[in-house]
């Protein structure tokens, strides 16, 4: 994973700087003009926070029950890009809904759910830096249920009706916008792993070094 | 097996309410909290002596958050007192089943401040508390069972931590706020003009599932996340 | 004094290079001892030098970073609650609730440990510790010393065969040191497998079969002479 960590860090940075063009090139939507465009951003934000708390979760399941001490590592990176793109979704969200509904937020079920899940994430990293020692397996413990409450996140969209627009939207767009969605899509999935996996390695080498400092003075 | 998980839990819960009745403590000190809530933001809301309507279902469920989370900090003080936490894991018994003696006895504790607050709010806010007190009671019930479950587990995680107070409401509340949503516009359809009974029983229906999933987790991570 | 010998018994505890960490604190390094039947352990040691740290890994409430602890044959891990069964703790804190009284507290764990007869069994532990009149008083009116015996005969409700003891003599008047000296040495007598954890040289002198000498977490010495305690302890430690 090291190894291509270079190249992630590569391929992010282009497809990133490039996706700013490719929207540019998409064409405009009838209602909603140019801020629209930002849905470009929003949507692979929102899809990749859902992610990052799903690896959190199951992360913190290997921890806790597997007894995988690496585990630890990958459940704070992915923690810490869940708050980022949380960030970036609650923030392009409302950019878009001034513009789309007339007002900055909506209490509707699935902006209060990423708002929950945000603060979930926020809550957890909160037991991590002030819980003391030991932290690490309450926060894995917290993080097992925040990642159970995701399907009921993503159920109440269904569930009640809502202004949000349906989750079928995304198939039914022409492909001048597909291909724009798809690709900004595709950045931030980049973007997502390659952080993911520098901020697991980070974990990984300061667990490695305690390791090490400990053993220092060992016979 | 199965016998002496309840029994464990069963002793834990009998011990628990029999301190709690000896000192009446953390019942009255609750309780008293819980209709301070109530009346400060009945306070804040009220307008020209008159309430807007629905909010009787979200001042219950709020005074029943907050307080609740009051009561599941100090049962485990309690347990911090004297180390007792730490015999009680000490003990061969199952964790789980000191989890669920807990946890009783938390919901023994909760149930009889609710019963003082129900009648309070439907009398403040003129509600119908009992047009549909079977609905209405297997709301109060799953709801305040899942929030207890989470915050027994929560509260004896943070039994050594530092700043166990504060943290118990971060880590607590955005966890059962799908809790609180499902138990408040449950009640609300209930309590409305014209009742809406679906609703309320998708909600049921809802923590029903709930509950049974984060019990589950509850009883799955305690013994883990207790050991040192 | 006889007693029926369990199938989840074991006469000898042995503690194989054991560490336990805390970020980057060593709370405890390469520590390695073995203790068997009739053995009175002294882990003896300046504050913070792991101690109680020892203590809960040994009562399987705390799980090393590395080594293990070895019951008989088997590791904490192995043995879970049928371990936990045969060890017996007190601790600095006395593990009592103070709202309840002495009778209560002993039935309470009595019935926790699956004791057949509850009843019985605290009113015999009453009476073994001097109690019997007080027995429905609550502990919160109790002395030190009172607290104590009651503490002390928790930890011995189930016969338990491993004795674990944090700072038992604090506090503690002559003659309640006596009687908690006269129940250890019955004890001994038992078979059971003691470990004391204490601050308390003139008392540990002559109690202990082996001392155990521990500083910054690492053992700095150990030895069989419990005479002339206060001097080895000197010499050990400085």
């Amino acid at each position: 994973m090291t190894k291509l960590n270079p190249l992630f860090i590569g391929l992010s940075a282009v497809m990133l700087g490039m996706a700013p063009w490719v929207i540019n090139a998409a064409p405009y939507e009838s209602t909603m003009g140019l801020v629209q465009k930002v849905f470009y951003f929003h949507f692979p934000s929102a899809i990749l926070f859902l992610v990052a708390a799903l690896i959190c979760g199951v992360a913190s399941a290997i921890f806790l029950f597997g007894k995988k001490p690496r585990a630890d590592g990958w459940a704070i990176a992915a923690a810490e890009l869940g708050l980022l793109f949380g960030t970036l979704t609650l923030v392009t969200g409302p950019l878009w809904a001034r513009k789309a509904w007339g007002v900055w937020w909506v209490w509707d079920p699935r902006l209060t759910s990423s708002l929950l899940l945000w603060m979930i994430f926020s809550a957890y990293l909160l037991l991590r830096r002030y819980g003391g020692p030991g932290s690490d397996k309450l926060g894995a413990g917290m993080a097992l249920f925040g990642m159970a409450n995701v399907p009921f996140i993503y159920v109440s969209v269904n569930v009640w009706r809502t202004l949000h627009p349906q989750t079928s939207v995304v198939p039914t767009l022409p492909t001048e916008m597909g291909i724009p969605l798809w690709f900004c899509f595709a950045a931030f999935t980049m973007v997502f792993v390659t952080l993911l996996n520098l901020r697991a390695r980070l974990e990984h080498q300061r667990a490695r070094i305690e390791a090490l400092y400990l053993a220092e003075d060992e016979a | 097996m199965i016998g002496s998980f309840f029994r464990v839990a069963w002793h834990v819960m009998r011990k628990d309410l029999t301190v709690e009745v000896r000192s009446k403590e953390v019942l009255l000190t609750t309780l008293f909290f819980a209709v301070s809530v109530v009346l400060v933001f009945s306070f804040a809301i009220v307008r020209e002596g008159r309430a807007p309507d629905d909010v009787a279902a979200g001042i219950l469920w709020v005074a029943v958050s907050f307080s609740g989370t009051l009561a599941m900090g100090r049962t485990f003080e309690r347990e911090r007192y004297n180390d007792t936490l730490r015999a009680l894991l000490l003990a061969p018994a199952d964790r789980p089943a000191i989890y669920t003696g807990k946890l009783l006895g938390l919901l023994v504790l909760l149930g009889l401040v609710e019963v003082v607050l129900v009648p309070l709010v439907g009398l403040l806010f003129n509600a119908p508390i009992f047009a549909f007190p079977g609905r209405l009671a297997m709301l109060l019930v799953l709801g305040t069972v899942g929030f207890a479950a989470v915050g027994t587990l929560f509260a004896a995680m943070l039994v050594r931590v530092r700043s166990r107070d504060t943290l118990l409401p971060v880590l607590l509340y955005p966890i059962t706020i799908p809790v609180m949503i499902a138990g408040v516009r449950g009640t609300a359809a209930l309590f409305q003009q014209t009742p809406d009974l679906a609703m309320a029983q998708f909600w049921i229906g809802l923590l029903i599932f709930w509950d049974a999933i984060f019990i589950t987790l509850a009883l799955w991570t305690f013994e883990p996340v207790m050991t040192e | 004094m006889t007693r029926w010998r369990l199938p989840s018994d074991f006469d000898q505890v042995a503690v194989v290079d054991l560490a336990r960490h805390y970020g980057r604190r060593k709370a405890l390094s390469q520590v390695s001892f073995t203790c068997a039947s009739g053995d009175i352990i002294g882990l003896l040691g300046p504050n913070g030098a792991g101690k109680s740290t020892l203590l809960n890994i040994l009562a399987t409430l705390s799980s090393p970073s590395r080594g293990r602890v070895e019951y008989g044959n088997r590791t904490a891990a192995q043995g879970g609650a049928e371990i936990r069964g045969r060890i017996g703790m007190l601790g600095h804190d006395l593990f009592l609730y103070p709202e309840l009284t002495a009778r209560e507290n002993l039935v309470f764990f009595a019935r926790l440990y699956g004791l057949p007869d509850a009843e019985r069994i605290a009113q015999a532990s009453l009476t073994r510790a001097g109690l019997a009149d007080r027995g429905d008083d609550l502990v919160s009116g109790f002395s030190r010393g009172m607290r104590q015996r009651v503490a002390l005969e928790r930890a011995l409700l189930h016969e338990p065969r491993l004795v674990l003891l944090d700072e038992p003599f604090t506090g503690l008047d002559q003659a309640s040191t006596t009687a908690l000296v006269a129940r250890l040495r019955e004890r001994q007598q038992a078979g059971c497998i003691i470990v004391i954890a204490t601050h308390d040289l003139d008392v540990a002198d002559g109690l202990l079969s082996r001392a155990i000498y521990l500083k910054n977490g690492r053992i700095v010495g150990s030895d069989s002479d419990s005479r002339g305690l206060s001097e080895r302890y000197r010499l050990a430690i400085q």
